[in-house]
């Protein structure tokens, strides 16, 4: 019943993916020069019109979605590296490091985790790699939750007994026999941390905190708001193209975890 | 009585929370390129030597690191936030002038967020599987992945700019109004900042009232209740609403750091006078010590909002603290 949100979602990142991909195939103008008149509505030669300066926006948008996927997949590895090695040594060791990393995951919990990016970046200045850092750091904690509580139930189940009673090191158990049972959910967990960093990636090059050499979307949009009354288009395709991206990967990520967590399938108290 | 034992186990680690917070702060500036002086004065344009050299004494700069970070927890400790270079005023001061209006906006996003999105959120689940689950759950959905930038923007161009039912931007009018007529119009303003805000968490709270609502449902009391023949309206007031409200509850705490993230972007696209609307200046002037303050003002808005929100969560549920 829910496998069509897996499907929709997949076709659409798909050919999201394909356009990041070809970008320099399927855009009809360099995204970063003058290619045309100043504010033209769009028309036959620019599809999507063109910008302040007279850039095309559909090469924008084409290119720009390089930006979203790079930052939003690799803060999503970072960030879920960071989370499961947090959620895995609390989990299994327990005790005093438990609630020390319990601790820890709560600090970046309740910080206000978009002033903390914005401030990041700013202090770094702006660059693909301070932004993709900035955002890992603060959206690992739901991953080290999911992954501390898989971890808690699955360290008492019998395979877990018999790998340690053989002699293998705590490492290799928790790599080896722990982890792959505990990534299901992870996985659905941490494919909405993509959309996370790219939303939060469009906010930040909203504010002005984007990478100088590269267009993003919401550079895009934000660059344009002095003129967005009359110019709409330049912040509803940008817009346009920022959400169907969040939305495939939030569906994509709604399916996995329905398929992971079947008992929360169909549930209805009537 | 139970208050006081929540009180006393919050204020310790409220308190280490804005230490760290504050350690943080301090740290953060060094990693800066360049002279954290400079840094703290906002890089450009304050080649001034004498502010340079005012601020290097007030934070003790050529003191050792740890010493430096003592001071600089010291000033925190006594609400001195520092100088605003470039405004010329202290931070806190700057800072108190536009809490108001910030905390005027998220409150009421919130407030708004939770009430409908919850209440949507347990109708999606008692009608779970039919049609009227599948627009509430999709809608949620759909708000979920709009970019809240985005959102405000097309607002403003349906509502402001083509219907003109709504202002654009700032807390009130052009023209001065005062008693009611001026409590009208900063409604009036609020409304479209308000509407953006929300939206996004509005989503967040129909997926958890939703998810609570089945799983309360489901639950031996509830048979119970519904088997000793009360009315559905009875056992949804006394039992399910009750059950489903303390993850609300409990998300809304957690979210009120998010929160006031949203506000830097909807007060900066609204020209709403709040704090976040005022990070995203200090951030065009890169003015360090102003934004540094906000995060920290904000810091301590958000463990005060625990502290509120693990209080509702006690009154709602006696169970809650109760060892």
């Amino acid at each position: 019943m829910h496998s069509w949100r897996i499907g929709v979602g997949a076709v659409l990142l798909g050919l999201i993916t394909v356009m990041a991909i070809a970008a320099p195939l399927l855009a009809p103008f360099d995204p970063m020069a003058i290619s045309g008149p100043p504010l033209l509505p769009p028309d036959a030669s620019y599809l999507l019109g063109t910008d302040m300066l007279g850039r095309d926006v559909l090469s924008g948008m084409i290119h720009g979605a390089r930006v979203s996927l790079i930052v939003g997949l690799v803060s999503a590895l970072c960030s879920a590296g960071i989370g499961i090695t947090v959620g895995a040594i609390a989990g299994y060791f327990g005790g005093a490091i438990d609630r020390a990393l319990v601790r820890f995951t709560e600090f970046f919990q309740v910080i206000p985790s978009f002033m903390f990016v914005i401030l990041l970046v700013a202090i770094l200045t702006p660059s693909l790699l301070s932004i993709t850092l900035a955002i890992s750091v603060v959206i690992w904690p739901p991953v080290a939750r999911l992954v501390r509580s898989e971890f808690l139930t699955l360290k008492t189940r019998e395979f877990v007994e018999a790998a340690r009673s053989l002699g293998l090191s705590h490492g290799s158990v928790i790599v080896r026999e722990i982890l792959p049972n505990a990534m299901p959910p992870v996985l659905a967990v941490g494919s909405l941390m993509v959309a996370t960093a790219i939303l939060t990636e469009a906010s930040l090059s909203f504010l002005g905190l984007a990478d100088p050499n590269m267009t993003s979307w919401g550079y895009m949009i934000g660059s344009a708001r002095p003129v967005f009354r009359h110019a709409w288009w330049l912040s509803v395709f940008p817009g346009l193209l920022l959400f169907l991206t969040v939305l495939s990967i939030t569906l994509l990520s709604e399916g996995l975890g329905d398929k992971s967590n079947p008992s929360l399938r169909g549930q209805a108290g009537h | 009585m139970r208050f006081v034992y929540a009180f006393a186990a919050w204020l310790p680690r409220a308190l280490l929370v804005l230490v760290a917070i504050g350690l943080l702060n301090f740290f953060l500036i060094r990693l800066a390129p360049g002279d954290p002086a400079s840094v703290l004065a906002g890089e450009t344009g304050a080649s001034d030597a004498r502010y340079i050299e005012e601020i290097r004494k007030s934070y003790g700069l050529d003191q050792p690191l740890w010493l430096q970070a003592a001071t600089y927890l010291r000033n925190l400790a006594t609400f001195d936030l520092g100088v605003s270079y470039r405004m010329q005023r202290d931070v806190a001061d700057i800072i108190g002038e536009r809490i108001p209006a910030t905390l005027l906006l998220t409150s009421t996003a919130l407030v708004l967020a939770i009430i409908i999105g919850t209440l949507l959120g347990i109708q999606a689940a008692r009608r779970a599987g039919t049609w009227q689950d599948t627009v509430i759950s999709a809608f949620a959905m759909l708000c979920y992945a709009t970019p809240v930038f985005w959102v405000g923007l097309l607002l403003v161009l349906l509502l402001s700019v083509h219907a003109g039912i709504l202002p654009p931007f700032g807390m009130s009018g052009l023209i001065p109004k005062s008693g009611f007529a001026a409590v009208l119009d900063a409604l009036h303003h609020l409304v479209l900042p308000v509407m953006t805000l929300a939206l996004f968490y509005f989503a967040v709270y129909v997926r958890l009232g939703r998810s609570a609502t089945v799983e309360v449902l489901g639950r031996d009391f509830v048979r119970s209740a519904r088997a000793k023949g009360l009315s559905e309206r009875q056992v949804l007031r006394r039992h399910v609403l009750r059950n489903s409200v303390i993850p609300v509850v409990t998300m809304a705490g957690l979210q009120v750091g998010q929160l006031l993230g949203g506000a830097v972007i909807v007060e900066s696209v609204f020209a709403w006078p709040g704090i976040g609307r005022l990070a995203f200046d200090a951030l065009m002037q890169r003015d360090y010590n102003l934004i540094l303050g906000i995060f920290f003002v904000s810091s301590i808005m958000v463990v005060l909002a625990n502290l509120i929100t693990d209080l509702a969560v006690r009154s709602i549920d006696p169970r809650v603290g109760r060892s």
